[in-house]
């Protein structure tokens, strides 16, 4: 499988910068099944990273490949998208690029439906920075910026997005690969704005002060609190409390944003060319 | 009826510069409302479609600047438009967009600050930070246009600029010139010139994104072509790809600098009026120059030796031309509405050779011919 891969990597530059035990890998490898599963044209397929450890993955992958400012990805792949409707275009993000100082492109981007796939890789802290809560950690646990537990609620990312607008959600875990690559799969079909949040383990920053002290353990760890959507339905809240739900969260019908402007030149060109008819008719 | 009488028309600075850029070949805005540069981003919305281009309103300032930098990455010209508050938010993005050498253009239409300040009155307060909005050693392209027919040329002049040299260009005007409403006569399309991006000649697997020839300028792939490689705000090899290497990132970020250094000829441009024999300078630049101009011909009326000299490239600074001023003349005054911006750049390079003085507002008010008159007498 690795080798079928391979021509979707950059492969002089590895060897990757994450730690032992990071997910990102795993949810990479879950990007990288989908787009050979869809068959995506590599000459015609961008992908987009923001700032933090997930985003660093666009520099492995063999496609135009842009690595932009903290929190803009989307704002950025909405240029590329908009200007060039039929390029693919997937964006890299991680909790604290895409919910905290690039909160405001998140909601727009799925209020607008444009048609991008962003996989949001969450890990629950900031990891490049060393370890600080991010809008994503849950209330209780430690960071370096929150030694003593953060006391701020967490956003449930998937909810924010299916309430902005998004026309598909998902959820999966790096132990639920399969899932993940297909919730990915589905992302990417959908025309609209998608959402594909992966958890994924920081043993580094997160892990070690959070009594989780390694990689392995924390893969077990979403193993074992992991629900799927259509058990989630049968249990009560109590039950689902500390829980997280995967799976194909949220699907709708909506117009995507670059087919309504498309139509939207196309009117006004006809428009402006019956006037210019009527026009010379009258002279 | 003569060719001028058929093409002459009112317009205002605003939507000369939306016209220009248009003219330029700029097919894709993204911005954010803000007074008083609304306009121009009014005229996109109702234009481009009609052209088959593309507006979109973002959210703010900080994504309007990232969407177009996207979509210039793609192979659209681009455009956003702002004033002072939302100009502060695009910096960490032109920034970006120096770094990563993307061809994008800027409208800023300066008004009084800091801050919120007086949001429909003008000012020149941006300047330097026009120059230094952005962290770290940057290179800039900021034009400055005195009328509405130069908010016209110099919109085409900016987009062709980044074209040309792959960098943000910031086209500095001031709420004056933004809502002026002058009679012009526009150039027909074929009397206007137009640079495009050069691309890559080589094969995909011989293409290095950041490798340049003698003229500084790397041929530019756009996204979807072919060309697979990365783009980045960290400091890159030639091929694009994050380096730490002090060499590389050193030689990136004088590479960035000579596209500039080499090519001043091209990039600068200027005007003067009456400045043969000078004694008294008035150094002038967008509205301000307009008073400036009126102050120096009343000056010439009483046989004062005054002169104009308005440079159009704000940034790169005109060392050389203010260097010449400084052998020839005993004052050069500096009017501004800022608390003289521009002025200590002069000063640096006039070395004391000559007497700088500035005449300046932050009132919110243009400065009046009389003022500037009233210098050159005390000069005298």
């Amino acid at each position: 499988m690795m080798e079928e891969l391979e021509r979707y990597l950059r492969m002089d530059r590895f060897p990757h910068m994450w730690c032992p035990g990071c997910g990102n890998g795993i949810v990479l490898g879950c990007m990288l099944r989908a787009i050979k599963k869809l068959d995506l044209d590599q000459d015609r397929t961008v992908i987009v990273g923001g700032i933090g450890c997930s985003s660093r993955a666009v520099g492995y992958l063999d496609f135009n490949t842009l690595h932009t400012t903290h929190g803009r990805a989307l704002a950025y792949a909405t240029g590329i998208k908009l200007a060039r409707p039929e390029l693919n275009v997937i964006v890299v993000s991680g909790d604290g690029d895409s919910t905290a100082i690039g909160g405001n492109h998140f909601i727009h981007a799925a209020r607008r439906n444009i048609d991008l796939t962003l996989v949001l890789f969450n890990n629950s802290i900031y990891g490049m920075t060393g370890g600080q809560y991010s809008p994503l950690t849950p209330v209780g646990k430690k960071a370096t910026t929150a030694p003593y537990g953060t006391i701020e609620p967490g956003f449930d990312a998937s909810e924010l997005a299916r309430a902005a607008g998004a026309t598909f959600v998902g959820r999966g875990t790096t132990y639920h690969t399969e899932l993940l690559a297909n919730l990915i799969v589905e992302g990417i079909q959908n025309k609209g704005f998608s959402l594909v949040e992966a958890i994924t383990a920081c043993p580094t920053a997160f892990g070690r002060r959070n009594k989780m002290k390694g990689g392995t353990e924390m893969l077990l760890w979403q193993k074992e609190n992991a629900v799927h959507i259509n058990r989630a339905g049968r249990l009560s809240p109590e039950e689902l409390d500390g829980k997280i739900v995967i799976g194909e969260l949220h699907r709708r019908e909506a117009p995507e944003y670059t087919e309504l402007y498309d139509k939207l030149i196309l009117n006004v060109q006809q428009e402006t060319q019956s006037a210019s008819i009527k026009t010379m008719k009258v002279e | 009826m003569s060719r001028v009488v058929e093409l002459a028309r009112l317009m205002q600075g605003n939507e000369a510069a939306a016209e220009g850029a248009l003219a330029a070949g700029v097919r894709f805005f993204a911005g954010y409302p803000i007074t008083p540069s609304t306009e121009v981003a009014e005229i996109m919305a109702e234009r481009l479609p009609r052209l088959g281009g593309k507006f979109i309103q973002m959210e703010d300032e900080i994504a309007s600047m990232a969407a177009i930098i996207g979509a210039s990455l793609t192979g659209v010209k681009s455009l956003t438009a702002t004033s002072g508050p939302g100009f502060s938010l695009m910096q960490e993005n032109i920034g970006f967009a120096a770094m990563a050498e993307v061809p994008c253009v800027i409208v800023n239409v300066q008004r009084s600050g800091p801050s919120t300040g007086m949001p429909t009155a003008p000012a020149q307060g941006d300047v330097m930070q026009a120059r230094w909005g952005t962290h770290g050693d940057h290179p800039v392209i900021a034009l400055c246009p005195s009328s509405v027919r130069e908010a016209y040329d110099l919109a085409i002049r900016s987009v062709n600029l980044a074209e040309k040299y792959r960098m943000p260009v910031i086209l500095l005007m001031d709420e004056v010139i933004g809502h002026l409403r002058e009679r012009v006569v526009l150039p027909l399309p074929d009397e206007i010139e137009i640079i495009n991006r050069r691309e890559p000649q080589e094969a995909p697997a011989d293409y290095y994104a950041y490798r340049a020839d003698e003229t500084g300028v790397p041929p530019m792939a756009n996204f979807g072509t072919g060309y697979r490689y990365h783009v980045t705000g960290l400091a890159h090899d030639e091929k694009g790809n994050p380096t730490n290497d002090p060499a590389r990132a050193e030689g990136l970020l004088l590479r960035l600098h000579d596209k500039l250094n080499l090519n001043l000829d091209d990039i600068l441009i200027e005007d003067s009026r009456s400045l043969d024999d000078a004694e008294v300078v008035v150094l002038a630049y967008g509205a301000t120059a307009r008073p400036a101009r009126q102050a120096v011909k009343e000056a010439r009326q009483q046989n004062i030796k005054a002169g104009l000299y308005r440079p159009l490239t704000l940034w790169p600074f005109p060392t050389a031309s203010v260097d010449r001023l400084a052998r020839q003349a005993r004052t050069i005054i500096v009017p501004e509405m800022n608390l003289g911006q521009y002025r200590i750049e002069v000063e640096r390079v006039v070395r004391g050779r000559a007497n700088v003085v500035g005449v300046n507002r932050v009132n919110g008010e243009l400065i009046a011919p009389g003022e500037i008159l009233q210098a050159i007498l005390e000069v005298v």
